[in-house]
């Protein structure tokens, strides 16, 4: 294994950093997240409160914690779904077209019309509000951009050599999809994957601005920043925090990706 | 007035900042107002870099790092901006390899012809007209109002490239370089483009520089020749004296990598065809609109074939021909529409021994091979439905690489740390590791430097001679067929248009097209007393070109 380099170590450091606060706040924090103190509320960072209170004078710090276990799952759990949806029905679209092709990318295309928060709107009004109907919705409404991306690069690479010397060779449609196609178009899913997993922790926030969200009292990084922004003026720290807890897990899931993406392709090994 | 219109003296091109990455090293030569010199080598020779230097055009990060370029006695590499602009167009014309991609999809040919002279003449608007009318009547366009209306999609590759040398040489340039200017063309329209290239040239008095990958060509048509190898310059002499009595041995490698042919072979007869084709026709469906369905293209007319064991039948044609569509519809990648496909007497269908028995070489080798799989993975990906365990597929993946000449030390390699012959080898590999009965070669060499794709040929005549697999060539340089094939088939629009032994299709062709395909490129013989140029049937088939008109 060649040594990592700067950025590589700085990604998986902000994404242990992150998973460890996970792991840590589902069994302790330092105050109850739940906790209502309204003699201590809005109280600046210092000491006990390390990061502050809120306006109902929860400890900023455990709410961190404990949401960071909601959100990253969150994000995770459906930027997977989008993945393997998307993966799946791009591949099959791309590799089969003609009719398969075309009634998939009509579904897709009409999903694709509405914007995604909409969507994911319409679909949490069947699902209810609660962690998994918002994982379901928003991992449907992520899919269609995932298989416009896959087919993409699967229609351009299926007019390679490579994959007609895979069908003379005698290997079945499925063989070569997972064994040529797949690897070949995981770049773009991997980049797309990474800049999703942002996208859908600030709607999450959105979603919990609107009260469709994971439902209070329970934290999560996009409801502490909703919730903070009448305070904007008088208590900054309360979006600064949970701000930063996004911006610098989506700086690691982007670098880590990165990383990911040239640690599979032989071509950037040498380099 | 008579000193040389171009000097190069010393000149060494390297990568700016790293002085010892050098690209082009050391290279003299000078260019005389009319005369016409050719610069030969394979692929990363420098030729284009030091063609493309002579105005300054050489990419972004490659510098002038020692020597000097002297066009009419000012120094090119000194001089600025505004008057390289000046230099270029006016005084260097250029024509570039890929008619396809060097004029501007958006713009109508006489908006792109009219350019040059609006910058570099101050004539008006109907003196710029005429001016672009007789050139193009010049490049041999007649329905000139129609041509300047057109956009480029409309022309075909042939007359892109004319109307390229009608753009080049409206301004009369002193010099006109050319850079691979009909490798993507036909070999018929080859002929007429090269020719008219240099009658023109001859007519305005320039010089011309053509740079080619192309022994044969660069000598029938230029007066010296320049051989470089690697960036360095190896060989300059009048084209006759390099051929006949070469100095260097890298000059003489690319002289003998020449395909040469050999004695007819006999085959032993067999009670039937390998592969038999009746009546194969393939058709295309066009593009239909949003509820109907394009209309039918054929791409194969009712075509009969048989490759009987162990014979080597190679398919020659133009590019539309459909010698590649035959190909792809017997390998089963491109389905007939009719007739039928016969491997041993059996249809092909369904059919597993021919799924085994049948495989295939591409054209492209960075094409072919799966990026991300290693070479062992590659080879031994063939072996994969014959159950064998891992230490069986490496130990034959080996010995099927040793016999390719590249070795268990390849095994672990990807294809990009591999150059374009060794990725052929490795294509080649695969395709014959579980000793199939038929390969179907689609250009298996046309995208290899020469002295690397006589090797490759070498290689593939011995394999197929010791295994004994009947294989199809499918390939248009008339040169690699003479030296593979037992029989040639010649097709054209589909069509086939002759076809019988080698040495019948070579010597005595019964059709006109046949005789011009083959008299359209000039090729060496050998001789007592090294080789000579020559044209196959100088005078016959002047009309037989496909390039037809436009619009």
């Amino acid at each position: 294994m060649r040594p990592m380099r700067p950025n590589q170590i700085i990604g998986l450091t902000l994404i242990a950093l992150v998973l460890s606060a996970a792991v840590i706040g589902t069994f302790w924090t330092p105050f109850d997240p739940l906790r209502i103190d309204l003699r201590n509320k809005l109280a600046a960072p210092g000491l006990p409160n390390l990061l502050g209170t809120d306006e109902f004078g929860r400890d900023i710090l455990s709410r961190l914690m404990a949401a960071a276990g909601t959100s990253t799952s969150i994000s995770l759990i459906t930027v997977s779904f989008a993945v393997c949806g998307g993966v799946t029905l791009g591949m099959i679209a791309g590799y089969a077209r003609g009719a398969v092709d075309r009634a998939i990318m009509m579904v897709n295309d009409a999903m694709l019309s509405f914007p995604s928060m909409l969507l994911a709107l319409a679909l949490l009004s069947i699902t209810g509000a609660n962690k998994y109907g918002i994982i379901l919705a928003l991992g449907l409404a992520y899919t269609p951009a995932m298989v416009r991306v896959v087919r993409g690069a699967v229609l351009s690479l299926r007019e390679r050599e490579f994959i007609e010397a895979s069908r003379i060779m005698g290997n079945s449609a499925a063989y070569t999809m997972l064994r040529h196609l797949l690897p070949n178009c995981l770049a773009p899913v991997i980049v797309l994957a990474t800049t999703m997993f942002g996208s859908v922790l600030l709607t999450e926030s959105a979603l919990s601005f609107l009260g469709l969200g994971v439902p209070p009292p329970a934290p999560t990084w996009g409801n502490m920043l909703a919730s903070a922004r009448p305070h904007m003026s008088a208590a900054p720290w309360l979006g600064i925090f949970p701000g930063l807890c996004i911006a610098l897990t989506l700086l690691g899931i982007n670098l880590f990706g990165d990383a990911i993406r040239d640690r599979l392709d032989p071509r950037m090994r040498g380099l | 007035m008579t000193g040389p219109l171009i000097e190069v003296d010393n000149l060494s091109l390297s990568v700016a900042h790293r002085p010892e990455f050098i690209i082009v090293r050391d290279v003299s030569f000078a260019l005389q107002p009319g005369e016409i010199l050719g610069i030969v080598g394979e692929s990363g020779s420098g030729k284009t870099m030091v063609a493309r230097s002579l105005m300054g055009l050489q990419p972004q990060g490659i510098v002038v790092s020692e020597g000097d370029i002297r066009f009419n006695g000012v120094s090119v590499p000194g001089m600025a901006p505004a008057a390289l602009r000046k230099l270029r167009g006016a005084q260097i014309g250029m024509v570039f390899q890929e008619p396809m991609t060097s004029l501007n999809p958006s713009m109508t040919i006489g908006a792109q012809l009219e350019e040059p002279l609006k910058l570099h003449t101050k004539l008006n608007r109907t003196q710029r007209l005429a001016k672009m009318v007789t050139i193009l009547k010049r490049v041999g366009i007649d329905d000139t109002a129609q041509a300047l209306k057109a956009h480029p999609h409309q022309f075909s590759g042939g007359m892109r490239q004319r109307i390229m040398l009608a753009s080049a040489m409206l301004l009369k340039p002193a010099l006109l370089i050319a850079d691979e200017p009909t490798t993507a063309l036909d070999a018929l329209v080859q002929r007429e483009v090269m020719e008219l290239m240099v009658e023109m040239v001859r007519q305005d008095q320039s010089a011309m520089l053509l740079i080619s990958h192309d022994l044969p060509m660069v000598a029938r048509y230029c007066d010296r020749v320049i051989v470089m190898r690697q960036g360095d310059m190896v060989e300059e002499g009048p084209v006759d004296r390099v051929i006949s009595a070469p100095t260097h041995d890298y000059t003489r490698d690319l002289l003998q990598s020449l395909p040469l042919r050999g004695p007819a072979r006999e085959l032993a007869a067999a009670p039937q065809p390998m592969i038999e084709v009746r009546a194969l026709t393939v058709d295309y469906r066009g593009r239909g609109g949003l509820l109907g369905r394009g209309a039918l293209k054929r791409a194969l007319h009712p075509v009969d074939l048989a490759v009987w064991p162990g014979e080597v039948v190679a398919v020659v044609g133009a590019s539309g021909s459909g010698k590649t569509t035959l190909g792809r519809a017997i390998a089963g990648l491109v389905p007939a529409s009719g007739g039928q496909i016969l491997y041993q007497g059996q249809p092909v269908a369904r059919n597993a021994a021919y799924r085994h028995n049948c495989q295939m070489v591409f054209q492209d080798p960075f094409g072919s091979l799966d990026p991300r799989m290693s070479i062992r993975q590659l080879v031994g990906e063939a072996l994969r439905h014959d159950g064998l365990d891992r230490g069986e597929v490496t130990a034959r993946v080996t010995a099927m690489l040793e016999e390719v000449g590249l070795g268990a030390a390849f095994l672990d390699r990807f294809p990009h740390e591999l150059s374009g012959g060794q990725r052929q080898r490795v294509a080649i590999a695969r395709a014959i590791i579980r000793n199939p009965k038929f390969i179907i070669a689609d250009e298996a060499v046309s995208a290899l430097d020469v002295t690397v794709r006589a090797r490759v040929l070498d290689l593939l005549s011995d394999l197929q001679r010791r295994y004994g697999f009947a294989c199809l060539f499918i390939s248009h340089d008339l040169g690699v067929v003479e030296q593979m094939a037992d029989r040639v088939v010649v097709m054209r629009d589909g069509r086939i248009v002759e076809q019988g032994p080698r040495d019948a299709i070579f010597d005595a062709p019964t059709t006109d097209y046949t005789r011009a395909l083959l008299s359209a490129i000039p090729t060496f013989e050998r001789t007592e007393t090294g080789v000579s140029l020559n044209w196959r049937f100088a005078s016959a088939g002047e009309n037989a070109s496909q390039d037809k008109a436009p619009i």
